[in-house]
């Protein structure tokens, strides 16, 4: 058993005869091994009149397939100590876990099962059903979730599949039956949309081997292409208060629709990101909003490239009378990166940082199966983590002067805040 | 299936090297050499329990003080010493325990060990920098206010305890943050910041020998101190049910009920880590990364009883390694339209059934098999190892640790059938709700 990790990993690659994709990492760091079968099969495929449907598909995957009754799966999980957990992206679904190396075998055929053969019984349609609608209202009384979505919203517009709430809506999950659920997973959950990424203490021919068994038989043409629409473009800059009730401190998000993650300048979007809201407790703006001015516990930056153009959104929590406060802090960070850029120094921490934090990426199994799932989702190359480094060392000052003005513009700023009703007005 | 040979863990290090320097400080050094990193640690026995009135909060606020900058180390550099080789740093306080993280390179070891010794022996504590720092702690203290679980979570902690400092929350009580000084950050700084007081953790792709000696080179000469006392007030026995209501503006009603739990080093404490993992699914011991993330509890008696049934959107139960008595705690997320009186008989009615008859043996072995399980995932990391080796070092001491598989095979079925019946009585328990006001139409 090799320890691959020390020295890059050496992931095995292969494709099935039904076209699903097959991706192995052995290491032995601990006796576990984490298993991960990701579907092109996210909300972005929810029919337009029913967003939320691929979420509440996600949440009735594991309750019951065609040869296992849901107190099955749960006791043969539950007896191994393993936790399913199956996540719903714009782009994915994902079904994850990490179990004992000596359970693999059996825990493949149970997440594999579970992929192919649903049933999606009525009876847990409608209980995960009502679980999703008190998850609806945990988030309307929740500002980080009111503030996010509200953004979303407004850079992509409320019918783009960046700009729904991925859980849908009540009324949304009202309408949804059965039969709308089973004709997604049939149209989308398809073997040329699967990749099993497979990471631990399990050799490499083992599992490859395992899981041609498992999924022998399963074969389906491959899944219609849908393209993500550009949002629509934005010129003016835009604010959004959101009351939410009794609460102590209010959510700002702040935003920009940014690139694809395909997108020639990733690198240099990335870096000036980190410089902007990353390096540290979060880069210049929390060097700014917390250390400075001391008016926040956090603030910082998220850039999220996708298969369609991601945003950039700044995030901070503050006192609803620093409301104004903090956006004027943001606006004079923002703006001034995008007007000069950063400087040579900024530049060489942060690329020195991303390049040391690739190790850090690859700490654990499960960190390693998400770098193996993404690299094969944008087709970055098995070997990707040792081609990272190159990427971010090439990514030169004017460079990153040219991202931070092309998307940094105060001026063209989308703002929401959600907090209490009396102050949650912002400039 | 419950007599499996599991893999040799991790948690019985054969390399583990632990040595004293002479000013007491300990240092514990676990080469891990499957990735190029090194996780540093840094274990101060100094938490919210070790508070007085009028100080709450203070453990944790010179936590956040010991990122603004050493005598060596300006405030605008430190933030980027570990940076630059691509590593993370953080640090966290709790009831018992105060800590600081470095994960980065292998090449990051000497700078790592030279953040930490001048962490605990150079901050500087600028006056303004204290007070820029007090509206950073209202901020994070006004953002957990934001969550109803968490507002609740405080208001349960400190109805259940009446004597005990394990009642006030490990972020203190607003008005404390609020008039606190420099001179208190900075007193309660030089006490407990001794190297007589701490616990050095070196985990990684790093030679023991090499380790040690950077270790020695940067802590050596920190002078020791008089080592505090720790004589937190002991609490009385709990008399009867104890009930608190939040009525607040929200959407969603909560429930938790409390029981006072053993400590760690208390026999009683692992039978209680078996009893929970059955009735709510096993989160293993590692408080840094176990808890995120659902348990495995789809066949948990109180999922079953409670999620299963429709009533509750969410359960979970929290037992946690504590140096004395805190609380054994289940939380619950009622459903739309469930009232809370009915979420509670539901849980009581199971609480009751498994005080009466105890657990099965099927759950007995998946509960054990559960935590088993779990102390190989949550050791999967050098950051992980290091974490758990320093956490039970401060909080139970040495030797607790490598006994933890040992200790939860041995647990019989008629030890969680007893601690049920004894500490699971509802004279012992507090009961707290969220009762949401709705304000929209």
């Amino acid at each position: 058993m090799t320890t691959a990790v020390t020295r890059g990993l050496s992931p095995v690659r292969s494709r099935l005869d039904n076209g699903s994709v097959v991706i192995v990492q052995e290491n032995a760091t601990s006796p576990a091994v984490t298993i991960l079968a990701t579907f092109l099969a996210g909300s972005l495929y929810d029919p337009p009149d029913l967003p939320g449907l691929a979420h509440l598909a996600g949440r009735v995957l594991d309750r019951g397939t065609a040869l296992r009754p849901a107190e099955v799966i749960a006791e043969q999980l539950d007896d191994r100590g393993v936790a399913l957990r199956v996540s719903t992206s714009r782009h994915t679904t994902s079904l994850g876990c990490t179990c004992l190396a000596e359970d693999f075998d059996d825990v493949l055929a149970i997440v594999l099962d579970v992929a192919v053969r649903p049933v999606f019984p009525e009876e847990e349609i409608d209980k995960r059903r009502a679980e999703i609608i008190t998850m609806l209202r945990q988030d309307e009384d929740n500002p980080a979730v009111r503030a996010a979505e509200t953004l979303f919203e407004m850079l992509y517009g409320a019918a783009h599949p960046y700009g729904r709430p991925a859980k849908g809506s009540i009324a949304s999950l009202e309408r949804m039956e059965r039969a709308d659920i089973v004709a997604l997973h049939q149209a989308r959950m398809r073997p040329a949309a699967l990749t099993l990424t497979v990471v631990g203490d399990v050799a490499a021919g083992h599992a490859l081997e395992r899981a041609a068994v498992e999924l022998q038989g399963w074969a389906a043409p491959p899944p219609a292409p849908v393209a993500v629409e550009a949002p629509p473009p934005r010129s003016a800059r835009a604010v959004r208060a959101v009351s939410v009730p009794g609460k102590s401190q209010t959510d700002i998000a702040y935003g920009f629709v940014a690139i694809r993650r395909l997108d020639p300048r990733y690198y240099a979007y990335w870096v000036m990101n980190n410089i902007l809201g990353q390096f540290g407790l979060g880069g210049r703006l929390a060097d700014n909003i917390r250390e400075r001015q001391g008016m926040a516990y956090y603030a910082f930056s998220a850039f999220d490239p996708s298969v369609g153009e991601g945003p950039l959104v700044v995030r901070a929590g503050v006192d609803p009378a620093n409301v104004s406060r903090a956006i004027t802090a943001i606006d004079h960070e923002v703006g001034e990166l995008g007007a000069h850029g950063p400087t040579a120094g900024e530049l060489e921490e942060s690329r020195r940082y991303l390049i040391g934090s690739i190790a850090r990426m690859l700490e654990t199994n499960q960190g390693i199966a998400t770098f193996l799932q993404t690299s094969e989702q944008f087709n970055l190359g098995l070997d990707y983590d040792r081609q990272l480094p190159r990427h971010l060392g090439a990514v030169t000052l004017e460079e990153v002067r040219a991202a931070a003005a092309e998307v940094l513009h105060p001026e063209q700023a989308a703002i929401a805040t959600a907090g209490p009703a009396r102050e949650a007005g912002a400039a | 299936m419950d007599a499996m040979a599991l893999p040799a863990p991790l948690i019985e290090p054969r390399d583990l090297r632990e040595v004293h320097l002479g000013n007491g400080l300990k240092v514990l050094v676990q080469p891990v050499h499957t990735a190029p990193l090194v996780s540093v640690w840094c274990w101060y026995r100094v938490g919210s329990r070790d508070e007085t009135p009028g100080l709450t909060g203070v453990s944790h606020w010179v936590e956040h003080m010991n990122f603004k900058g050493t005598t060596n180390i300006p405030r605008d550099q430190m933030k980027g010493i570990v940076e630059r080789f691509g590593g993370m740093w953080n640090g966290y306080t709790w009831i018992d325990q105060t800590t600081y993280l470095e994960t980065a390179g292998r090449d990051a070891l000497d700078q790592m060990l030279f953040i930490e010794a001048e962490r605990m022996s150079n901050g500087i504590y600028d006056p303004a920098e204290c007070e820029s720092e007090r509206t950073v702690i209202i901020s994070e203290l006004q953002g957990g206010e934001n969550d109803p679980d968490q507002l609740l979570d405080s208001e349960v902690t400190a109805t259940a305890f009446r004597a005990h400092p394990y009642r006030h929350p490990t972020i203190g009580w607003i008005e404390d943050l609020r008039r606190m000084s420099r001179d208190d950050l900075y007193s309660h700084y030089r006490r407990y910041y001794i190297p007589n007081n701490a616990t050095l953790v070196i985990v990684g792709d790093v030679e023991v020998d090499e380790a040690l000696r950077l270790a020695e080179r940067r802590f050596g000469g920190i002078a020791p101190g008089p080592i505090p006392l720790r004589n937190a007030a002991p609490e009385p026995p709990q008399r009867g049910e104890r009930r608190v209501t939040i009525e607040r503006p929200g959407t969603t009603a909560y429930l938790k009920v409390a029981w006072h739990a053993p400590a760690a080093t208390d026999p009683d404490f692992f039978p209680m880590l078996v009893l929970d993992a059955v009735l709510t699914g096993a989160k293993g011991t590692n408080i840094w990364s176990s808890f995120r993330g659902q348990p495995p509890q789809r066949r948990a008696r109180l999922y079953t009883a409670l999620v299963e049934s429709g009533l509750a959107s969410t359960v979970s139960g929290a037992l946690l390694p504590t140096a004395d008595p805190f609380l054994y705690t289940l939380s619950l997320t009622a459903m739309k339209g469930i009232p809370l009186s009915a979420v509670e008989t539901a849980v009581f009615e199971e609480v009751e059934r498994v005080r009466t008859s105890g657990a099965l043996e099927a759950e007995m072995a998946r509960a054990r098999r559960q935590l088993r399980a779990r102390t190989v995932f949550e050791n999967d990391s050098v950051t992980n190892i290091a974490h758990q080796l320093g956490y039970f070092e401060t909080v139970t001491g040495p030797g607790f640790y490598t006994a933890l598989r040992d200790r939860i095979d041995a647990v019989t079925p008629d030890q969680v059938a007893d601690v049920a019946r004894r500490r699971l009585s509802r004279q012992f328990c507090t009961v707290g709700w969220f009762r949401p006001q709705e304000t929209r139409p």
